[in-house]
């Protein structure tokens, strides 16, 4: 039996960003009917290739083929009409249209002048049946789950005829459960010859789902090798260049006084409705209390509660015996708090600021930083450079701004910026790794335990369960903002907490 | 030999940063400037002997130099107000009222105070004092708006655009009334002169070119200052570039917007004590021709950059000024300078033409002046 055919091929794809090789003379192809697997780590170039394809850049050198044809990709106009989709990380979705009028923008089908709704969402219900998409085109996209609004951005690529989808990063918002359908629908998509670029950087999805996997560091392309030849150890070699330890060490935790203590906390959100009912739990000096839960379920008004972003609407909290209670943040910073926010490029950091600004976002004000009210840009300097160093962030220099570093290295300046500060007696980690890659996860977790080690507390919030059970010494479990359940984390099992996560009554053993 | 070696390549980056963010406004002025001269041929006019009017009018003797050093005072001042408010995120349409108010409080205490006190002032009192309740007043009256954003968050440029209404209405009932000049001779709705001692001497005699030339350099330089090398202008520009870092990093948002918002009223406000202090010595119903509008034209050809105000300041007082003389040698209306301006400022605003035209590639971030509605 011969080799499927080749439906897209990249020769020797050169791209050449300020700076980076972003693209290194890149060979890809992608065979009719598989998935194939683009693994790698922030800032390999994976991104930068996809966009290539998809025409939002343009090579500098190398030739991109559509089934054995040698195409120029000016736009994604261009690589729409050969075929090409892309579902991007982030939604391009209206979310007070309807699918089928999301679906069809940028290509409506119209009748006599008006939209033709009963037509396009006739397709879309067909298209939906046809690969088990389970979409309804006629509800409202605002209200739909994370999992079906990517749905939606699926059937936006069928639509327009795609035979080849690019999916970047697709399982970054969903939950366990939510992923399971999605590598369904891929294998359902494929088995009808569709063709699949999957795009991550999680070693476990990759074995469970692609055919083909290819690995890209620094710009090149690593190897290419099949699931079946390979396993979880190797690739996270091949993606990071050295061994990966893919376990936390940690040493039994020798657990002090009582630092953060909050009593009937509840807080409403920007809705004004009560996420958080009536929370009381402590974290002692030296221990990580993990709270795990679905997200949505009441942990980012918690956090918020607890640093001062957001004021509670009954309850105490007390940081090393302060009440803190409803404090503004610079008040719990100085009482000791280091904070790493849930949305590191909303909260976490001023994205056209240098990184020697960034990391001194919280504490400008004071000496050395600053003298008598007037900013002193040597002390900022040398903090950042000391940081840099220290916390092994990847930039050209201090002076580069913050967004123009990968996502690994943006959250190593804030994790510097704050772990780094002299007082603090505790850490709140609100989802302290999402998106990031295995090579800044492991250093982000080895921060974290360092921390605990040296008798910090640590309030650790994660939708990640793997991550939870890694680090935490006790788990608590958030459901409908209630902690259902707290429990050491050496007497609980992963299906336990899930029981617990998912609303069920279960007695902690 | 490392550090010399640094200090280069500093040196280098400044200057390679100053052309970067000059390149669009320049190629902007002179494709106005080629449009303008093209539409001055094809209504008749000597294109050429225009624009060496426009030049001998803004530059061609010491008088016309001082005149446009007097145009571009309050330019500079009302440019700086508006792009302070831009670095704060803020959109301060409101520098017109925020003039009106500082001119009015400049003159009240410029001519009245003498009579409350029944005794004469010395200028180094009077002179400074009719300044600063003037900026004072301007600050307020725009830190009202301020408030009114933080704690109800109603749009500034809706509530700036209000307050101009009532500033402007306000002022013409007083100049009309309780403030009017009582000369026998008066029919203008004006104030009585302001005493000497409230009054900025001219820097050379016979010339009208004043001190509040010099200050408004003076205070520009001061917020560059204020704004790269204070806590006060990191916190300004933290917020206005993402105001959720700023309440994370423990900035107090609400008093920074207030606080911006009469920053830029207290510059706005300057340009109208000025005025009265050192150029008409009253206030004049209409004196202001839209100085506030101009502003906003200005903060965003300068870049809301100090230096860059200052420059795109002189431009616009060169073009008012040389305005007449060019009229005189072509018979071309006044108002065509007008039209050049809207040209540059078209230009500006939607650089993608500029860079469309000169094939200019994008450099990665835009700049974000202000944020939309409910930001």
């Amino acid at each position: 039996m011969s080799e499927p055919k080749i439906v897209l091929e990249a020769k020797g794809v050169t791209k050449q960003f300020p700076g980076v090789l972003a693209n290194d003379n890149v060979d890809f192809d992608l065979r009719k009917g598989e998935i194939h697997a683009l693994l790698g780590e922030n800032g390999a170039g994976k991104s930068t290739l996809m966009n290539l394809i998809y025409g939002l850049h343009h090579p500098d050198k190398g030739e991109i083929f559509v089934n054995g044809k040698h195409i120029a990709i000016h736009s994604p106009n261009d690589s729409i009409a050969a075929g090409i989709g892309m579902v991007h990380q982030h939604f391009m979705l209206i979310p007070v249209f309807t699918v089928a009028e999301n679906v069809m923008l940028g290509d409506e089908t119209t009748k006599r002048g008006s939209l033709d709704r009963v037509a396009v969402a006739a397709k879309i219900n067909k298209i939906s049946k046809q690969y088990g998409l389970d979409v309804d085109a006629n509800a409202l996209v605002g209200p739909l789950p994370v999992g079906i609004q990517q749905r939606v951005e699926i059937v936006k690529t069928l639509y327009r005829n795609a035979e080849i989808v690019i999916l970047d990063e697709p399982t970054a918002v969903l939950t366990p459960q939510e992923a399971e359908d999605l590598f369904r629908i891929m294998r359902d998509l494929t088995a009808r010859g569709v063709s699949i670029i999957f795009i991550t950087h999680k070693l476990k999805e990759v074995l469970a789902v692609a055919d083909r996997i290819t690995v890209m560091r620094a710009g090149r392309v690593i190897n290419t090798v099949k699931p079946s030849e390979t396993d979880s150890a190797q690739l996270a070699n091949m993606m990071v260049g050295r061994q990966v330890i893919l376990t936390v060490n940690k040493k039994d935790h020798e657990a002090a006084e009582e630092i953060l203590k909050v009593e009937g906390l509840s807080v409403r959100d920007q809705r004004d409705l009560e996420t958080v009912h009536n929370v009381s739990f402590t974290v002692r000096g030296g221990e990580v209390l993990g709270i795990a839960g679905v997200q949505g379920n009441g942990q980012t008004e918690l956090s918020e509660a607890l640093t001062g972003l957001r004021s509670p609407t009954s309850g105490k909290v007390t940081i090393g015996g302060k009440d803190l209670t409803g404090k503004p943040p610079r008040i719990i910073t100085e009482a000791g708090l280091a904070h790493i926010p849930e949305d590191r490029q909303r909260h976490g950091l001023v994205l056209s600021y240098t990184v020697a600004d960034n990391m001194a976002l919280c504490d400008y004000y004071q000496i050395p930083f600053s003298v008598r009210g007037v900013i002193q840009p040597k002390a900022l300097d040398e903090n950042s450079r000391k940081l840099i160093s220290a916390y092994d962030v990847r930039t050209p220099s201090p002076f580069v701004n913050a967004g123009k570093l990968s996502g690994g290295n943006q959250q190593k300046v804030i994790v510097a910026r704050e772990l780094s500060r002299g007082n603090v007696k505790l850490v709140v980690a609100n989802q302290p790794t999402r998106g990031l890659d295995v090579g800044s996860i492991e250093y982000i977790h080895s921060e974290i335990i360092k921390m605990r080690d040296r008798g910090v507390a640590v309030l650790l919030i994660s939708a990640e369960l793997d991550e939870i059970m890694a680090l935490s010494d006790r788990i608590a479990v958030m459901y409908r903002g209630q902690i259902v359940a707290i429990v050491d984390s050496k007497k609980t099992t992963r299906e336990q907490l899930g029981l617990w996560m998912a609303g069920a009554h279960v007695e902690p053993a | 030999m490392q550090t010399e070696k640094q200090s280069i390549s500093l040196t280098k980056k400044i200057l390679q940063a100053i052309s970067d963010a000059s390149l669009i406004p320049f190629l902007a002025i002179l494709t106005a400037v080629v449009l303008g001269g093209i539409i001055i041929y094809f209504v008749g006019g000597n294109p050429l002997l225009a624009y060496r009017g426009l030049l001998e009018g803004a530059f061609g003797s010491t008088k016309a130099l001082s005149e446009t050093a007097v145009w571009a005072t309050p330019y500079i001042f009302a440019g700086l107000a508006v792009a302070l408010a831009f670095k704060g995120g803020l959109f301060n349409i409101g520098a017109e009222g925020q003039l009106a108010v500082g001119a009015v409080f400049s003159a009240l205490i410029g001519y009245a105070l003498p009579e409350w006190l029944g005794f004469d002032l010395p200028t180094i009192i009077h002179l400074p004092l009719a300044i600063l309740v003037g900026m004072l007043m301007g600050g307020l009256w725009a830190g009202i708006v301020g408030w009114l954003k933080a704690y109800t968050g109603g749009h500034e440029v809706i509530n700036t655009i209000m307050m101009n209404y009532i500033a402007l209405n306000t002022t013409s009932f007083l100049l009309n009334g309780i403030m009017k000049d009582r000369s026998p001779t008066n029919v203008i709705a004006r104030t009585p002169l302001i005493a000497e001692s409230a009054r900025m001497p001219a820097i050379f005699d016979g010339l009208r070119v004043h001190w509040g030339f010099i200050l408004a350099l003076l205070v520009a330089f001061f917020i560059w200052w204020l704004l790269n090398k204070t806590t006060l202008g990191f916190e300004i520009r933290t917020v206005g570039l993402n105001p959720d870092a700023a309440q994370y990093a423990g900035i107090n948002v609400k008093r920074t917007i207030i606080l911006t918002m009469a920053l830029s009223g207290m510059l706005a406000g300057l340009a109208g004590s000025i005025e009265v202090t050192g150029l008409n010595y009253r206030h004049e119903l209409g004196f202001s021709i839209g100085y506030g509008y101009d502003a906003i034209a200005i903060a965003l050809l300068g870049k809301s950059h100090p230096l860059g105000i200052v420059l795109a300041a002189f431009l616009f007082a060169a073009m008012r000024n040389g305005a007449s003389r060019m009229q005189f040698l072509t018979q071309l209306p006044v108002d065509l300078i007008s039209m050049i301006q809207a040209l540059i400022l078209l230009f500006v605003a939607a650089d993608a033409i500029i860079r469309y035209i000169y094939r200019i590639k994008a450099k990665g971030e835009r700049v974000v002046l202000t944020r939309g509605w409910g930001g």
